[in-house]
């Protein structure tokens, strides 16, 4: 028992990090349930494979910008959905909080109606408004106790009611404003976008330097730091990859910058969930809730600020609906805004039981979603085969998180 | 922390050297309620550096009522709370984490889904300015306290806690308490779900606590494993003080009858201290 010395040498033998001993441990952990993005890559390229066959027009330049742009709301809605998971509640009011804050948005940009304002300013006040229907239903939920499944129900619904009543005479508000319009539709020179790709790349390297850096000053394992170079070289690949894709879209060469805005939201984002105390707690809170209260996280705040993020991000996907349609009408908020998100997020691999999940999941599911609805519109499937095939699919991803969490708790025990 | 006897004391006043020294913990007629189920009522309890002070009582004895109010899950209903002599309030659980009160529940309090060194520092990561979590002192802190305690069976502090078995888990919970280079700590049951070796490491581990001249409370309803680990064990019978008993002058026995009956002898209810 009192064997103190060899315990450390002990654990220090067993950071092996050779290729080979890293490949064994991947297994072992995709054995026991750990299955990371896995799934989610394997589904895009059988997805991407399937449309392709189907048609040539779904791999073209031009098409994958457009891609962009449908996936663009649904994926920053969807960071938000990802918060509200983690803490193991749900927001099923996010698709018509985005209609509000799209009503919001257009009613402060009408010209001399006497509330007009710069569109950077519209676009503020849209976000705040989402954040204060977030704030609200989360003190209701984390407050007074009732189930955020309710709570959001009838946001739902109060939500529907005010953009009806607000847009009722008229039925549909046009947005002139060139700041507003230009977030989903300006697209970036052919310079700019190869900028961003070697800002993107040198910032990525930059953090896992920093990373490596400080852990071996730590004395702490590295890593393989070929694994981390080649990882490196994927995502780099990948950004200027997409970038010259996209310089090639013709008639409208370039990089849109609505794709730009949902990177870093979603980088943000997963910095806010992967590196700061608030993340941290969020995890907590969604993996035991009643441990996190005992070591002192206060756990009521945290289920109002994951909400008000949850509203804000349903309101920045109201403010690229309304963007990308130059107007707002009686149909904001509805359709299948609420499950798209919802199932993004799913499909994304954040699992719906809490505290397990990543940010990039809204990227990865947003993808998946609009993939499904881009190729679908493409080869003329009608709507009842776009449903379906989603369904599917979510059916599939709900199902394998929880296989997967009964094979980790099987395994722990 | 300023002792009680020379708080009220002019200053040039000395105490002298054998004065004793006050409790770690000491409550005096503590009572809560929930509702009309009288939980505690006026509970007398103490605990000292570097001993181990066993706490057994039958099932809704008070014993896990007893260590909420300590921990500030409850707030005590009437009575005084006095940590090394001064009168203390605990309104949650970072009052007593401020003063080095820390529980080892019985369920652990984990967060399955975080890994060790995420559970090690939960509510209490180590960050910049900014909030940016700094991981690399909280991990290397992590192994080193693991590595104190003679914790050898967890491969990486990186793997999530719901992949380590219930005696991996228990070590976990208890070198997360004696982390914080805390005063007391509370253990509840901390044996109930673990074989014999484990128990035996986890026993070993809580002698230890008390050498290095830590209170320990160990909660239990294995007499076994109290009288092997405790110097002295407060018996609670539905919500009152039975009595205090010295581990070497007294018998399992006595205990027992304690723990079921109450009291054999009149003087016995006297809380001896």
């Amino acid at each position: 028992m009192s064997t103190a010395a060899p315990a450390e040498v002990q654990a220090a033998a067993l950071e092996d990090t050779s290729l080979g001993a890293i490949a064994r441990a991947r297994w072992t952990a995709l054995k026991s349930g750990e299955v990371g993005t896995l799934p989610v890559i394997v589904g895009i390229i059988a997805i991407a494979l399937f449309y392709k066959y189907k048609t040539d027009f779904f791999l073209t330049a031009v098409n994958f910008q457009n891609l962009i742009g449908q996936m663009a709301a649904i994926s920053v809605i969807a960071i938000g959905v990802v918060f509200v998971l983690l803490i193991g509640e749900i927001d099923l009011s996010i698709g018509f909080t985005s209609g509000v804050a799209g009503v919001v948005l257009a009613k402060l940009q009408v010209p001399e109606s006497g509330h007009d304002f710069p569109g950077l300013i519209a676009i503020a006040l849209a976000l705040a408004t989402g954040a204060t229907i977030g704030l609200v239903q989360g003190s209701i939920v984390a407050l007074v106790g009732v189930p955020s499944f309710v709570v959001t129900l009838a946001g739902l619904l109060i939500c529907q009611g005010i953009i009806l009543q607000q847009l009722g005479t008229q039925g549909v508000i046009g947005i002139q404003d060139k700041q507003i319009n230009d977030v989903a539709n300006y697209v970036l020179t052919k310079n700019t976008g190869w900028i961003v790709a070697v800002v993107f790349t040198v910032g990525l390297a930059a953090a896992s330097l920093g990373t490596y850096v400080s852990r071996r000053r730590s004395g702490l394992p590295t890593g393989n730091l070929i694994l981390t170079t080649a990882r490196l070289v994927f995502f780099g690949g990948l950004a200027f990859a997409a970038v010259a894709v996209c310089n090639h879209a013709q008639p409208r060469p370039g990089v849109p910058l609505v794709g730009l805005i949902v990177l870093f939201l979603v980088v943000l984002g997963a910095y806010v969930a992967g590196r700061t105390t608030f993340g941290r707690h969020v995890y907590a809170v969604g993996g035991n809730a009643e441990a996190a209260h005992r070591a002192g996280i206060n756990v009521k705040l945290i289920r109002i600020l994951v909400f008000m993020i949850s509203g804000s991000m349903a309101a920045m996907g109201g403010i690229i609906f309304a963007s990308r349609l130059n107007s707002v009408d009686l149909t904001a908020g509805g359709g299948t805004i609420l499950l798209d998100a919802i199932s993004a997020a799913v499909i994304g691999g954040v699992s719906l039981f809490g505290g397990r999940g990543r940010v990039t999941a809204a990227l990865f599911g947003g993808l998946i979603i609009g993939m499904i609805s881009n190729g679908n519109d493409i080869v003329g499937y009608s709507d009842a085969v776009k449903y379906i095939i989603t369904g599917t699919i979510l059916l599939a991803a709900v199902t394998l998180d929880t296989v997967l969490r009964r094979r980790q708790a099987a395994v722990g025990r | 922390m300023v002792g009680a006897l020379d708080s009220s004391a002019p200053p040039w006043y000395k105490p002298p050297v054998s004065a004793p020294k006050p409790p770690t913990l000491e409550l005096r007629e503590v009572s809560k309620h929930f509702g009309s189920v009288q939980a505690l009522q006026g509970v007398e309890f103490e605990v000292r550096d570097g001993e181990v002070m066993a706490l057994v009582g039958d099932n809704g004895a008070g014993k896990s009522t007893l260590i909420k109010c300590v921990a500030g899950i409850y707030s005590i209903d009437e009575g005084q709370v006095f940590f090394e002599g001064d009168p203390v309030t605990i309104h949650g659980p970072k009052d007593a984490a401020k003063l080095g009160i820390e529980v080892v529940y019985q369920d652990l309090a984990l967060c399955d889904n975080l890994d060790v060194v995420q559970n090690m520092y939960l509510g209490r990561e180590a960050h910049d300015h900014l909030f940016r979590l700094r991981e690399e002192p909280m991990e290397r802190r992590t192994t080193e306290t693991l590595a104190s305690l003679a914790v050898t069976t967890i491969a990486s502090v990186r793997q999530p806690v719901a992949t380590l078995s219930g005696g991996q888990r228990q070590s976990v919970a208890v070198a997360r308490a004696v982390m914080w280079n805390n005063r007391l700590v509370f253990l509840d049951e901390p044996t109930a779900a673990l074989g014999v070796a484990q128990t035996h490491q986890v026993l070993e581990l809580v002698k230890r606590l008390s050498e290095q001249g830590l209170a320990v409370v160990y909660v239990s309803h294995n007499l076994v494993d109290v009288f092997e680990v405790a110097n002295r064990i407060t018996v609670l019978r539905l919500g009152r003080n039975v009595g205090v008993y010295e581990k070497d002058r007294t018998t399992q026995q006595e205990i027992v009858r304690a723990i079921t009956a109450g009291a054999a002898a009149p003087e016995e209810l006297e809380v001896a201290t």
